[in-house]
């Protein structure tokens, strides 16, 4: 339980984050030494460095509860971590060919992703309200900053303000519940906190605890109705920061989601799992009328990752463990899907500049088939159509929900996932069926390779990594009680 | 006699000032700086509830708790701050009716 901190060896299930960490501090000083600005370079380093921690993280795994039961390290954390170094590896990847035009070619926005990928995995292994806390603020510090890097746009700006002032906010609402039930329960660590649950009948105070930390939550999470600055600062922030916000954020909020409901407040389950049930509902039904009428792609992305956040929770709301078990495979699948689109929406460059509208999107398949088919296989992938991978994600939480007996959710979420494929086969029809208007350059190599890879994953899904991400997601959801 | 002032008073100060900071943030049309101001009340109004259930516990994590916020409170703000300075550099405002690039 207790680590002695002078010896370098029992820190071992930490070595990811302080290798990032160290990192990440050389890079900045790199960067700042240097007299010419060399983005390429510290780019190509972060993306090195993640690489080799996700390597560590693969094969030299360490398990294990360090600095007082601050940071815990198991299979589920180990599972999300993969997720998110690959969420911020693939958003770094994709912003190479298009930094300049966004105004993101700095050395400090990799410097940054990789903080804010620190502190998202410090979020996914917080055992301790106080090491989540500034887990959390880490994360969205950076974020904040990192939407509004491009400094001479209205709208990046504009953007930032928004995503500070709710996220702020939201950090408020979730240090009111971390008060709350610090005071109900007298502890802060996360497995003291479900003995004190345990023990008696839940008090009030705790309730209403919960209920501050879950609002705070929902909010990083996007899910509807704390949602309200996802479509602003997707829209407003340069495309590849939003490809980054899209994915592994996403990620990290929702592995720490899950580790609060599923297992720091296993004792109250009935308690959250209505919250749970009520924002999934919310956030599915929400995202699949509002999206229709978008015609900026990014903020259809937007209400996308709204409504696949509430399809997450389905499998969330059964409170079991093949529940969990759908939550992480689902994110899995999201985030593949996610990194897929923007590497294509990232090679789409016309001679105005980068696409921003659907209607940019007309006759793609005339000018570049390849693209064209990749996207078109995200939607269907988006939408659930088998046997592309978004249908198995799909199937996992939505069986989870009937086992639990929760039929109407399930019902009410292959309803909106039918509301939904309006809008994902509206962009395949611009595609396929209008007159080109635009002409697009080449697609850069790199992006290339990310499209190929996404394409690959989702449509072999169910041949090839269906299987192995269904077991470690098992393992993984195992792990938490 | 007046009453000795207990943990209830202490929690009710605290939802009152983080009531107002929430109402603060929503109802304020004028100007950014205030919203700014209110999220600083939101984490103050927490503060006082950690170190008076710290206090009543006699458990010293809750101060250790409230010494953290104060400080992230402080990088927070000064991110804040900043981004609303690179704001009024392309706006040439802070009125909050202005932050309207967005909508739908």
């Amino acid at each position: 339980m207790t680590s002695d901190l002078t010896d370098i060896f029992a820190l071992a299930p930490a070595y990811p984050e302080l290798a990032l960490v160290i990192g990440a501090v050389l890079l900045l000083m790199i960067g700042v030494f240097q007299k010419n600005n060399h983005f390429m370079t510290i780019n190509g380093l972060a993306i090195g460095l993640m690489g080799a921690v996700l390597v560590l993280l693969l094969f030299a795994p360490s398990d294990g509860v360090l600095f007082n039961g601050g940071f815990v390290q198991d299979e589920f954390s180990r599972f999300m971590k993969v997720l998110v170094l690959i969420g911020s590896i693939g958003a770094l990847l994709v912003s190479v060919s298009a930094a300049e035009e966004h105004a993101l070619n700095k050395f400090e926005y990799p410097v940054l992703v990789l903080l804010a990928t620190l502190g998202m995995m410090m979020m996914i292994s917080a055992n301790d309200l106080i090491s989540l806390y500034v887990a959390l603020e880490l994360q969205s510090l950076s974020l904040y900053v990192v939407a509004a890097l491009k400094r001479d746009s209205a709208r990046a700006t504009e953007a930032g303000l928004k995503y500070f002032v709710l996220g702020a906010l939201s950090s408020g609402m979730l240090l009111y519940g971390a008060s709350m039930v610090y005071g109900f329960t007298g502890q802060t660590e996360l497995g003291a906190i479900t003995e004190a649950i345990a023990l008696g009948e839940p008090s009030i105070g705790l309730i209403f605890g919960l209920v501050f930390l879950l609002a705070g939550l929902a909010f990083k999470i996007s899910a509807v109705p704390f949602h309200m600055w996802t479509p602003d600062v997707y829209e407003g922030a340069p495309t590849p920061v939003t490809a980054f916000f899209a994915a592994a954020p996403k990620v990290a909020a929702m592995a720490l989601f899950v580790r609060l409901t599923y297992g720091t407040f296993a004792p109250i389950s009935t308690d959250w799992q209505q919250i749970v049930i009520f924002i999934s509902i919310l956030s599915m039904v929400l995202a699949a009328f509002a999206a229709i009428g978008q015609n900026n792609v990014k903020r259809l992305i937007a209400y996308s990752s709204i409504g696949h956040v509430g399809f997450a929770l389905v499998g969330l709301s059964a409170g079991s463990q093949a529940g969990v078990q759908g939550v992480a495979i689902y994110m899995a699948v999201y985030l593949a899907m996610t990194i897929g689109l923007f590497a294509c929406i990232l090679s789409l460059k016309s001679d105005k500049g980068y696409i921003e509208q659907i209607s940019d999107m007309k006759g793609l398949a005339q000018s570049r088939p390849f693209i064209a088919v990749i996207i078109a296989v995200m939607m269907f992938s988006l939408i659930g159509l088998p046997p592309l991978a978004g249908f198995f994600a799909k199937w996992q939480v939505f069986l989870a929900a009937v086992e639990a007996r929760l039929y109407w959710l399930a019902v009410i979420g292959v309803l909106a996932s039918a509301v939904s494929a309006f809008y994902y086969l509206r962009i395949v029809r611009t595609m396929y069926f209008d007159e080109p208007e635009n002409n697009f350059a080449a697609a850069p190599m790199e992006l290339t390779v990310v499209m190929g890879l996404a394409g690959l994953f989702v449509i072999t899904y169910v041949f090839t990594f269906g299987g192995p991400i269904a077991r470690m997601a098992e393992i993984a959801a195992a792990s938490l009680h | 006699m007046t009453p000795a002032i207990g943990l209830g008073h202490f929690l009710t100060v605290a939802a009152i000032l983080f009531t107002l900071g929430v109402f603060g943030i929503f109802l304020n049309r004028k100007n950014v700086i205030i919203i700014l101001m209110s999220i600083e009340l939101i984490l103050l109004a927490v503060n006082i509830n950690f170190v008076a259930f710290s206090a009543h516990l006699g458990d010293l994590a809750g101060q250790v708790f409230a010494l953290m916020i104060l400080t992230v409170a402080a990088a927070e703000a000064a991110i804040g701050l900043a981004i609303l300075v690179v704001f009024f550099r392309n706006r040439g405002t802070i009125a909050v009716d202005d932050i309207n690039m967005m909508k739908g």
